[in-house]
């Protein structure tokens, strides 16, 4: 304890000196003191031994964030984040290894075993010692090897920074400028770590890059950062998450996503989030604001998000795609769950650029408890985009009667050969509904899930296909005690 | 089978059925008959548990068990079945996978393992073709886009596919052309059997000349007013209700 005292005290005082070149790569503290400044980011840096045009890249970022303002216009509510408390680094903690699932706590395997998570997929998330040839590090290597005899790149951005400089340099930041946001400048100051991946010219994956990542995943920190780059005539299926609970003491969260398709390339994104959402009463839980963006960069390439979103007690989140090349296509599904306390301000934004291009909107919320629920979208054609298409439909589900759903569709056309269609319904689980089912044998919990996940299957049809299975049993632990 | 004594029930707080008494053996199929507002829907959802429809007086008894605490799950776990009047949609739930977890939760209810996927796909393509209803459908949400033939037809094949043991039908035959209701009814009629009761809930006369029952039981104001066989439908056919009405008012 008071070497960790002590720790944070050198760090504060390093942190008031003025900064010279290379003086903190000498520092091993695990978790820097609450605070941001200039200072702090060079240390984030330095700890990372990132290159100087990384160290660059962060200071401009962070210079930026300082002259902007926070965000307000998402139907969200919360109070104020003071962002001078929080710690903005943190070294990947060595969980302490259990020795078997016995010493785990019985509600969380209740709940891996609802979601049916696979026994040593269990261990791994409950950080139980595995088998050899389950290892976390075996595993990995084998996929490094498959993936490497593919050509392609898949590694942990803060080595890729290392490893493949040009490309990173080239690339981040490409569709998400630092400042394109607020909570975008201030991940791209101080950003953890995250997932780096490339697909060179006409290689179609060999995998899904999942699996992996559901190991790996559970130390890349509260400041995410994920590149994609698909060269000419690639595919990637890449999946985020996880449908296993998953807590963390970091309350703010605030992650970015690049992906970049150049021709005729195809990038499929999958997420499946389950952050802690508080209590019942709203206490705790996470606050998850991210950016996520896709360039179709040259004509014929197709970007497609598809999220589930189960968690956090606060989520502010729009996917988007670029369709800057002729005949592209953009697509995102979702389904967005709040109960309880729990709110959601979460849609996209096709921006349609390129002739020919097409776009999809399918969003799907559900709203529970006292949950809030919004759907914010902008389809935007500009003058260029001749013969542009756009089809939305946003459907909103509503159990019991102290829920939300808003849906704040925003369009804007430039060009008068776009086609776009509209849909929206609103909807309850009816009464009848659960009655016919109950008739044919369903308990309430079942009739609700059935209901529930007829709703959903647009999206669920989008998801790789054991996820699916997972997703929807996401959904039907996510809203137990919602009827009744 | 089902013993219903003296049933008083409300809707939403309104008193509808006013002492009903009926008793239905294995193997009987009993037609209710009467006119609109006199009932009989309401009957037939009571004895199924629908959320709502309160019994205030009376007992109803199915099997020698006391059902009225029990919910409408519990109930079709028990082996009642109600063909809806107004089957409803659900949205994104196939018809095939809608039965599917039907069966298995009615055998999970009964102790019995899950059904085998090879003989749940032999069992609903020999009872769809029982209804003549399309493979097509099948795979469908259920009942959306469905024509009022269609959904009629999709409950008797649910009827086929969980094989109660009582089986409430209320009013299958409104909103059916003839052919569809001779499919219906040969539907139905395919389902009779000396263990399994029937109770059809119509307001014609039509539908008990496919499906002839051995006892009618006319419904006026939330009680039996009268019973009989099958002649009395054809009475009621050519005297209408009016006239039980005028027998009661004579009679008091």
């Amino acid at each position: 304890m008071t070497e960790v005292v002590e720790k944070n005290r050198d760090l504060k005082e390093l942190v008031k000196r003025e900064y010279k070149e290379g003086f903190v790569t000498d520092i091993e503290s695990d978790t820097l003191p609450p605070g941001l400044n200039e200072d702090v980011v060079r240390i984030i840096s330095a700890k990372k031994n990132e290159p100087e045009f990384m160290l660059e890249y962060r200071l401009k970022a962070f210079r930026r964030w300082q002259k902007m303002r926070e965000p307000e216009w998402a139907h969200i509510d919360y109070p104020k984040i003071d962002f001078q408390d929080i710690s903005y680094y943190s070294a990947p903690k060595e969980m302490p290894k259990l020795e078997s699932l016995d010493q785990v706590d019985p509600k969380l395997l209740e709940t891996y075993e609802k979601l049916g998570i696979p026994l040593e997929e269990q261990k791994m998330l409950a950080n139980v010692a595995v088998d050899a040839v389950f290892d976390s590090v075996s595993v990995r290597t084998t996929f490094r090897e498959t993936l490497s005899a593919a050509g392609v790149i898949f590694m942990p951005i803060s080595e890729a920074v290392h490893e493949h400089p040009d490309l990173v340099k080239k690339y981040l930041s490409s569709v998400v400028p630092v400042q394109d946001n607020y909570y975008a400048a201030l991940n791209s100051a101080v950003f953890s770590d995250g997932s780096f991946v490339y697909i060179p010219k006409g290689v179609r994956c060999p995998m899904e890059l999942s699996t992996y990542f559901r190991i790996n995943e559970m130390n890349t920190g509260q400041f995410e950062r994920t590149l994609i780059i698909a060269e000419e005539g690639s595919y990637v299926s890449y999946l985020e998450g996880c449908t296993a609970p998953q807590r963390d003491e970091n309350q703010l969260h605030a992650a970015v996503v690049e992906l970049v398709a150049h021709k005729d390339a195809e990038i499929k994104y999958s997420t499946v989030q389950n952050w802690y959402p508080g209590d019942e009463n709203g206490k705790g839980g996470i606050y998850n604001f991210v950016t996520k963006r896709g360039l179709c960069k040259e004509d014929g390439a197709k970007i497609s998000w598809t999220q589930v979103e189960t968690g956090s007690a606060i989520t502010w989140k729009y996917p988007s795609v670029v369709l800057q090349g002729d005949n592209t296509v953009g697509e995102f599904y979702s389904v967005a769950l709040t109960h309880n306390k729990q709110q959601a301000d979460t849609g996209t934004k096709m921006i349609h650029m390129g002739k020919n291009t097409s776009s999809t909107i399918i969003s799907k919320g559900i709203s529970a408890g006292h949950g809030q629920n919004s759907y914010r979208g902008l389809v935007k054609i500009l003058k260029g985009a001749d013969n542009a298409r756009n089809f939305s439909q946003c459907d909103s589900l509503l159990m019991g009667d102290r829920c939300g759903a808003h849906t704040f569709p925003y369009v804007e056309v430039q060009n008068p050969t776009a086609n776009l269609e509209h849909e929206a319904t609103t909807s309850k689980i009816s009464d009848d509904q659960l009655f016919y089912l109950m008739q044919r044998g369903l308990s309430e919990e079942a009739a609700v899930s059935m209901i529930v996940n007829g709703f959903c299957k647009e999206v669920f049809r989008e998801l790789p296909m054991e996820f699916a299975v997972e997703a929807q049993k996401l959904l039907d632990v996510s809203l137990e005690g919602a009827v009744g | 089978m089902l013993s219903v004594k003296n049933l008083h029930a409300s809707v939403f707080d309104t008193p509808i059925l006013k002492g009903l008494n009926l008793e239905v053996n294995a193997g009987e199929v009993h037609a209710i008959m009467g006119p609109n507002g006199s009932g009989k829907s309401t009957l037939a959802n009571v004895v199924a548990g629908r959320p709502g429809y309160e019994i205030t007086e009376g007992t109803v008894e199915y099997q020698g068990k006391d059902i009225r605490e029990m919910d409408a799950s519990e109930r079709a776990g028990e082996g009642v079945f109600l063909a809806f009047q107004y089957p409803v949609e659900i949205p994104g739930v196939s018809n095939m996978a809608m039965l599917k977890a039907a069966i298995n939760s009615l055998r999970k209810y009964r102790g019995e393992g899950e059904m085998p996927a090879a003989e749940f796909l032999q069992l609903i393509k020999e009872k769809a073709a029982l209804v003549e209803m399309k493979q097509e459908l099948l795979k469908r949400s259920v009942n959306e886009g469905f024509s009022g033939g269609e959904k009629k037809r999709n409950e008797i094949l649910q009827m086929a596919m969980l094989e109660p043991t009582l089986a409430l039908l209320d009013e299958t035959d409104s909103g059916l052309d003839i052919d569809a209701l001779k499919i219906v009814s040969k539907g139905v009629n395919a389902l009779r059997s000396p263990e399994r009761a029937m109770v059809l809930v119509t307001h014609y006369q039509r539908l008990l000349d496919y499906i002839v029952p051995d006892y009618v039981h006319v419904l006026s104001d939330g009680k039996i007013v009268k019973s009989g066989d099958k002649s009395l439908a054809l009475e009621l056919e050519e005297k209408g209700y009016s006239w039980i009405e005028q027998e009661l008012q004579q009679a008091s």
